[in-house]
């Protein structure tokens, strides 16, 4: 079954044909300002490379088919980063109104409260509080106020605001408030996009209010940008299904996605996570991605990025839902080195690495000078570092090993021994030992991990709730078959699924017993698993 | 930058004359005392009290519609004054869905008033510790009463009977409790403050795991004999200091333990957790292991909701009532119980607990027995010298 993973980032559109654990094929191609353009460019390219491959591997392990690759492919995987490059740089989002279903609590503090002004400026449609919400043990903290959601809903008719965003207070427990105040709102403006916070998950109403209303000034965007992925795919002579990656490594269908582009802010480091560990052949391992100004650390568990349980800052707004747990550091290929006395960073050259680095000739001392002048790394004219003292090029070193081995093990869950997978353009300053760490591998192909991690993507499904007055291990289990059936709505095969986070804490000063538990389970797509050989039962 | 007078941190004791204020009295705070303020709260929490963010929020937006907060010297205060001493109970968690809300935290205030026929003059926090801390900030911002410059423990407890008031044997009632909806609770009488956090607690859990109160009143002179003093001054001091320090790129760290007077007990990281909850509690034990001039070393920080004893090794070296703050050792921040977690570099550090608590009564209260470990209490600030 063969599966093409497409990396929409900002500069490059990776694509890679993937089969079984096989890269059969991969490409990197220029992203286009309408962005479909680069996704025909990068699967007419992915065409031609995976048809020399055929034929020139014919008596490997391939498949035998003398037919089109193109036509073979079971499925799509884009992973994009162009929804939340939206919100960063406040481009193309459409207005929304706030819908918090709370009163009486909640009232103090508005939707949007400590946004940055330019971002409520520009999508902002209009803020509206009413009576409802539960308890955190499921009672309603006072009836829903039908007829003040039917008039919030006219009201945003009248002013010609088309998304919403819907919060109710502990959604995450129930979300029948939020549930019934969509039937509503529909009934009285049907052409309301909708975005409900239960949908989004985790408990922290402000947080994940923020999560709602950025994906409902997303949602127009969405919409045109994955209906032009189907069209650009259709347009390369490919039927299969298009799925979209999400922050935590699976994928959804387009169709799911369209209503979800928040789920899809950090899908780049994620990728790139999974896309190393599928690579090395490795599923438990902690991963050090270094760029050109940062990098960027985070631990796989069972294949998949560790979740943040904290609250993770978009754009300059406080949002708590699903996201990989990172942890960023101002250290790359362009971070700027300063002698006398050493210091190493924050500060980059950024993409002026090529003309201001001394390796190309320019005046200012960068790692990339330093990796060269220690003969980790070819670039550029090697002349040019070698009056840099063998003193000042060893302390560097240690110093940049230093501070990768303290970033690695404050993102490490426990003390026992961990793999390093070293990816990105600046993974020649990874050591080759460090404590804590079995050992470092350096992943082949790691330029279009992206693309390979989008290809390999699973459907999960996951709960955050309070259980009361239940054992530990009878709580974990009903955690685990509401995250499966939430992921078999998904479109997951059942029998594929495993769990891979479990996390539950006790609270304080709550009666019965109350444990907040956080489950995840992930399992192939069933359509993919549906091959001839095994209809179900 | 000021830096506070270590003296201040305890209540005197009885024979001493009371030391003057360290801040110019009244003081009309600003937005950027308040931040310094929740920072300074989160780290007097000593890992327990809630973080802060919603309370502050509450007061940014309130002082952005007009509203102020003006701080007052308790020692200026008349004898007869009538002072509000405001909290919310329940659980943190439950916070995070249920925002806090300056209507809410007005309304025990107000049922103490009805049942009093008198209104209050000033308001002030049960504890300064987390989000209450700034709690009356946000009462008074939505209704211009002055707040006092004390609280009744000078940190974060998990009961209400662990406050300085409660040790001095005041009146525990009348006590009222708000919950979100039009129910309002007065506890009219009570046998000591225990049965009020034993019924209040009770209440509490029935309307959502999270209510605003009004503690029982207290006058002017019974803050002046037994409030502790001038602790949210030292918030804010602490908050400034670790602002400056960042600002100035310099050691947060370093910063409070300067600012409040404190000793560096312990620098390292967490390398393990183990959290539990009992009785209603959140217990439980981070072990860190040493780095830097503490290498080799380890050291276990014991918590119940807050924490309550450090070891360094087998050996106890620190408990309450002396503060044990754990801080990250890089931003300075306070680091709850609820979220410490593997791999945090931390530092921490003991504050000087407040000298009420230092009494038979006191001890008997807070002391290291009340948190289950059979330790007679001693601190580390006299073990220091």
């Amino acid at each position: 079954m063969k599966r093409i993973g497409i990396d929409v980032g900002g500069t490059n559109t990776d694509a890679v044909l993937v089969e079984g654990a096989t890269v059969l094929g991969a490409v990197k191609t220029a992203t286009t300002e309408d962005v479909t353009g680069g996704i025909r460019n990068a699967l007419r390219e992915l065409g031609a490379t995976v048809g020399l491959t055929m034929t020139s591997a014919s008596d490997g392990s391939g498949t035998g088919s003398g037919r089109g690759p193109m036509r073979e492919v079971a499925a799509v995987m884009i992973g994009t980063t162009h929804f939340v490059n939206a919100v960063v740089q406040r481009r193309y989002l459409n207005r929304a109104a706030a819908l918090r279903i709370c009163l009486p609590a909640s009232a103090s503090l508005p939707p949007m409260v400590d946004w940055p002004e330019d971002l409520a400026a520009v999508s902002n449609g209009g803020h509206y509080l009413v009576q409802g919400g539960h308890e955190y043990d499921g009672r309603p903290i006072a009836p829903l106020d039908e007829p003040a959601i039917a008039a919030a809903g006219r009201a945003m008719k009248a002013a010609g605001i088309t998304a919403v965003g819907i919060s109710a207070v502990f959604a995450p427990l129930t979300s029948a408030c939020e549930d019934r105040a969509a039937e509503i709102l529909r009934e009285v403006h049907p052409e309301l996009r909708i975005t409900r916070s239960a949908s989004l998950g985790r408990i922290g109403l402000l947080e994940r209010e923020n999560a709602t209303l950025l994906n409902a000034y997303l949602i127009d965007l969405s919409h045109r940008t994955i209906d032009a992925f189907e069209a650009a795919i259709a347009a390369s002579g490919i039927s299969a299904p298009l799925y979209i990656t999400q922050n935590d490594g699976t994928v959804v269908d387009a169709a799911t996605a369209r209503d979800q582009p928040v789920f899809s802010f950090a899908s780049g480091p994620t990728n790139s996570m999974r896309g190393a560990a599928f690579l090395a052949g490795i599923e438990e391992a902690m991963v050090v991605d270094t760029g050109g100004t940062t990098s960027d650390v985070g631990c796989l568990k069972s294949g998949y990025p560790r979740e943040a349980n904290n609250v993770v800052k978009v754009g300059g707004v406080r949002t708590l839902f699903r996201m990989p747990d990172l942890l960023s550091i101002g250290l790359g290929g362009c971070t700027i080195v300063q002698d006398y006395p050493l210091k190493i960073g924050p500060l980059s050259v950024g993409h002026r690495l090529t003309s201001e680095a001394l390796v190309f000739g320019g005046s200012t001392m960068t790692l990339t000078d330093i990796a060269v002048a220690a003969g980790l790394v070819e670039i550029g004219d090697k002349a040019r570092v070698a009056g840099l003292g063998a003193g000042l090029v060893n302390d560097t070193i240690a110093q940049v090993h230093l501070m990768l081995a303290e970033a690695v093990d404050r993102m490490k869950t426990d003390a026992s021994d961990l793999p390093l997978l070293a990816v990105g353009g600046g993974a020649m300053l990874t050591p080759e030992t460090m404590l804590g760490i079995s050992k470092v591998i350096r992943v082949p192909h790691h330029s279009v991990a992206n693309a390979v991690g989008a290809a390999m993507a699973q459907i999960s499904g996951e709960v955050d709730h309070i259980f009361r007055d239940m054992e530990r291990n009878d709580l974990l289990v009903l955690a685990e078959t509401m995250a499966r059936d939430r992921a078999i709505a998904g479109g997951a095969d059942p029998a594929s699924l495993k769990v891979v986070d479990v996390d539950s804490i006790p609270l304080a000063y709550m009666p019965g017993r109350a444990v907040r538990a956080r489950l995840r389970v992930v399992g192939d797509i069933a359509e993919l698993r549906a091959t001839p050989a095994s209809p179900a039962s | 930058m000021p830096i506070f007078p270590p003296s201040h941190l305890a209540a005197r004791p009885k024979d001493l004359p009371v030391p003057p204020s360290p801040l110019k009295s009244p003081r009309d705070l600003s937005a950027d005392d308040m931040q310094a303020l929740a920072l300074g709260a989160w780290i007097l929490g000593t890992g327990g009290g809630g973080d802060p963010y919603h309370k502050l929020m509450n007061v940014l937006e309130l002082f952005k519609s007009g509203g102020g907060a003006r701080l007052i010297d308790p020692r200026g205060l008349d004898d007869a004054a009538l002072v509000a001493v405001l909290s919310t109970m329940g659980a943190p968690l439950v916070g995070q869905e249920r925002i806090p809300d300056a209507q809410h935290a007005l309304r025990p205030l107000r049922a103490m008033e009805r049942h009093l026929g008198r209104p209050f003059d000033a308001v002030m926090s049960m504890e300064i510790g987390g989000g209450n801390g700034v709690h009356p900030m946000m009462v008074a911002a939505l209704t211009g009463y002055p707040v006092v410059d004390a609280d009744g423990m000078g940190r974060a407890y998990p009961e209400l009977q662990m406050t300085s008031f409660a040790v001095a044997g005041l009146a525990p009632a009348p006590f009222a409790l708000s919950d979100i909806r039009a129910n309002d609770i007065i506890i009219s009488q009570a046998l000591d403050t225990g049965w009020v956090e034993r019924i209040s607690r009770k209440i509490t859990a029935e309307v959502g795991s999270t209510a605003a109160i009004c503690m029982a009143p207290r006058t002017g002179a019974e803050i002046k004999a037994h409030g502790i003093l001038d602790t949210a001054t030292q918030a804010i001091v602490l908050g400034e200091a670790v602002m400056e320090a960042r600002r100035a790129h310099g050691d947060p760290v370093e910063a409070i333990l300067v600012a409040g007077g404190g000793i560096k007990l312990f620098t390292g990281k967490v390398v393990d957790v183990d959290r539990r909850a009992t009785e209603g509690f959140l217990r439980g034990q981070a072990r860190i292991e040493g780095l830097g001039p503490d290498a080799g070393g380890l050291f276990t920080v014991h918590f119940q909701n807050e924490f309550s004893v450090g070891f360094c090794g087998a050996t106890p070296v620190v408990m309450t009532p002396d503060l044990i703050c754990v801080v990250d050792s890089v931003s300075g921040d306070g680091i709850g119980t609820d979220v410490i977690r593997y791999g945090q570099r931390v530092t921490v550090l003991a504050l000087r607990g407040p000298a009420c608590f230092l009494t038979g009564a006191g001890l008997a209260t807070v002391g290291p027995r009340a948190f289950g470990f059979d330790l007679d209490f001693r601190s580390v600030f006299e073990r220091q010298g």
